[in-house]
């Protein structure tokens, strides 16, 4: 009997191991706090795999976090399973990262935000503060008063690096501009909470800003709200924020996201996948501003005269937007 | 500190004291009659939620209110039913109801509107906006008044006037009404409500509804509000932080504004200023936000003197046969 069991489990282990290697694309992707539809982050990480999901008609597997602890059983969980690409988006998974990829070298892991250094990972980063030296600038130049403001989510090198590269691009389009910036906290629950977003907001136009940025996932909804409310400018982030409300967005740092998700289930289908750092800047069109039907009022010819230049400027070299992260600083507050 | 920035801050403190006074005002209640209710916040955010749904489907944000009380409401009658009739543990009953509401709200928004667990973005006739009192405008460029005027007390949404009502209100009830002074009494020596002829039962119910009113106004003034739409978990502990004001006032009404009103300027001083400067000295951001827990801890601890609750609070009470 005891034999018998082994024979069953074995066999039942080499069945798994065949469908694995049948079915090599089997993706799924892990979002951040904040929740699958921030309309920001996460939204976008979404619409990338929907994208791959319409295109080949390969489902995906997805799992929505509620606490950081879940971290690492959702990897665990997902690698276990023999889910293949394990795509996750969000800085927070760095330590989670190495752990699970170390265990199992034999799945393909992507992670957006994070450079994780194991052979079997794809670091995927933006070049945010590239985009964000566009959408600063394109700020300085729609404020009437000379002052914008910035509201960030969770207080991190990430997110000052979008600081940063905004009030670098604030700067450049006018030399006097005051940048007022704002955290919303220290913890991951800075993602979500739009109530805090709002008052950040709103004691920021008190003192005179007209266009805010912000870089705070769900938090940022509220702050686009009183932005709105208040008659001022919101600018969104990550993903085209613009229809949120017409006419009061003044635009979006585009941040693809989605991209860097359906690259990762793409390459892997089609036998393309490759490992190591993965960085999309404005050359990728991996980051860049959104101008639509919602907007296109707010933005004049030679607003849009003026980015396209600086982009092709940064592009070549010939302007250098300062990453917060190289050294912790900011040359420009 | 210029005036100006003073009065904004004022203004801030203001719509941020609303939801927990209004929380505040209904432990008041409840604990007053001798119902101990930990399920404010679980009330808060069932309310909420209600109401960012409601005002979303019908575009009324009065109707939102209607619901979100009605949901605050029911909630107060299954914690009347535990812990006044079928006299069970009324702390257990308010933790049930915390996580009943917290699990609740994320599995019917996601049903409802597969936007996980939030409502649709609301637009400004399904919200409760700022309403600028007569004068506003014309008074603002007076000196001193002006700014106080227009920025402190006037601009606020209808529910935070309504919030500020229910202190005199509430005081007036409690201590100048029959109402009132039997709903203390039950609170202190039901036994001796019940020799007067008077039913604890009726009086305690009546009590925790008033609770579920109030708390189901501050769940709706979070998401149809001060934020445009529910999303999970957005009373994030307010209804906890409602009843430690509330042991800080002493369950009194007038110091309840006091203690919300402080809560709620050290919540605006930490957004407003946040890594500011003194002396050269650059103050971090994480203790400019832990600021005010460590002040709640400093004033339970040191200076509220002793906080004597309702003695009859939390037993059930059992008729004597």
């Amino acid at each position: 009997m005891k034999y018998l069991t082994t024979f069953v489990s074995v066999a039942a282990l080499t069945a798994m191991a065949g469908i694995a290697n049948a079915e090599d694309v089997n993706p799924a992707v892990i979002f951040d706090l904040g929740g699958k539809f921030d309309r920001s982050f996460n939204q976008a990480s979404y619409e990338g795999a929907e994208r791959f999901k319409e295109e080949t008609g390969i489902d995906y597997r997805e799992f929505e976090l509620q606490s950081d602890a879940q971290r690492e059983q959702a990897l665990r969980k997902f690698a276990r399973d023999g889910h293949n690409p394990v795509v996750v988006a969000g800085f927070s998974y760095g330590s989670a990262m190495e752990t699970v990829a170390a265990e199992f070298p034999e799945t393909d892991f992507a992670i957006i935000d994070m450079v994780v250094d194991l052979p079997n990972v794809r670091s995927v980063v933006f070049n945010e503060h590239e985009g964000s030296y566009l959408v600063g600038m394109l700020a300085a130049m729609a404020s009437e008063t000379g002052k914008v403001g910035f509201v960030g989510g969770m207080d991190i090198p990430l997110i000052r690096k979008f600081a940063c590269g905004y009030v670098q691009g604030a700067k450049a389009a006018n030399p006097d501009a005051e940048v007022f910036q704002n955290m919303t906290g220290s913890t991951g629950a800075a993602w979500n909470d739009p109530v805090k977003g709002g008052e950040l907001a709103k004691s920021q136009i008190d003192r005179g800003a007209d266009v805010i940025y912000h870089a705070a996932g769900g938090t940022g909804i509220g702050v686009l709200q009183a932005a709105a409310d208040a008659g001022a400018l919101g600018i969104g982030v990550d993903s085209n924020q613009n229809y949120i409300h017409p006419g009061q967005v003044l635009t979006s740092m585009l941040k693809r996201v989605d991209v860097a998700v359906y690259n990762a289930m793409m390459d892997v289908q089609e036998g393309n996948w490759s490992t190591g750092i993965n960085v999309m800047g404005l050359a990728e069109n991996g980051v860049g501003y959104a101008v639509d039907e919602n907007n296109e009022e707010l933005i004049t010819p030679e607003m849009v005269e003026a980015v396209e230049a600086a982009k092709e400027s940064i592009i070549a070299g010939d302007t250098v937007v300062h990453d917060y992260m190289k050294d912790d600083s900011c040359p420009v507050s | 500190m210029d005036i100006d920035v003073f009065v904004q801050l004022m203004g801030s403190s203001l719509r941020l004291a609303t939801p927990l006074l209004l929380a505040c005002l209904a432990g008041l209640f409840s604990e007053r009659a001798g119902i101990f209710d930990i399920g404010l916040d679980g009330k808060m955010l069932a309310a909420a939620f209600a109401a960012g749904a409601v005002a979303a489907v019908s575009g009324s944000a009065w109707l939102g209110l209607l619901a979100g009380i009605g949901a605050s409401m029911a909630l107060s009658v299954v914690h009347g039913l535990a812990s006044i009739t079928l006299r069970g543990n009324q702390l257990i009953s308010g933790v049930a109801i915390n996580f009943l509401a917290s699990g609740m709200t994320a599995l019917i928004g996601q049903n409802w509107f597969h936007q996980g667990g939030q409502t649709p973005q609301l637009t400004a006739d399904s919200r409760f906006l700022g309403i600028q009192l007569p004068f506003a405008e014309g008074l603002s460029s007076v000196p001193i008044v002006g700014p106080i005027y227009s920025n402190f007390i006037s601009g606020h949404n209808i529910l935070v006037y309504i919030a500020l009502l229910t202190v005199p209100l509430t005081w007036w009830i409690l201590f100048r009404t029959r109402f009132g002074l039997r709903l203390r009494a039950v609170g202190e020596n039901p036994g001796a409500v019940d020799t007067a002829g008077i039913s604890v039962v009726v009086q305690r119910y009546q009590a925790v509804l008033i609770c579920g009113l109030l708390c189901g106004i501050s769940g709706a003034y979070l998401s149809t509000g001060m934020s445009a739409g529910f999303v999970r978990e957005m009373t994030a502990g307010k209804g906890f932080i409602a009843l430690a004001a509330l042991i800080f006032a002493k369950w009194k009404p007038w110091p309840a504004l006091g203690a919300c009103f402080l809560f709620g300027f050290l919540e605006a001083f930490g957004i407003r200023y946040q890594g500011f400067t003194i002396a050269g000295v650059t103050v971090p951001v994480q203790f400019m936000q832990a600021l005010p827990y460590i002040l709640t801890v400093v004033i339970l601890a040191g200076f509220v003197g002793k906080a004597i609750p309702p003695k009859a609070g939390g037993q059930p009470y059992v008729k004597e046969r």
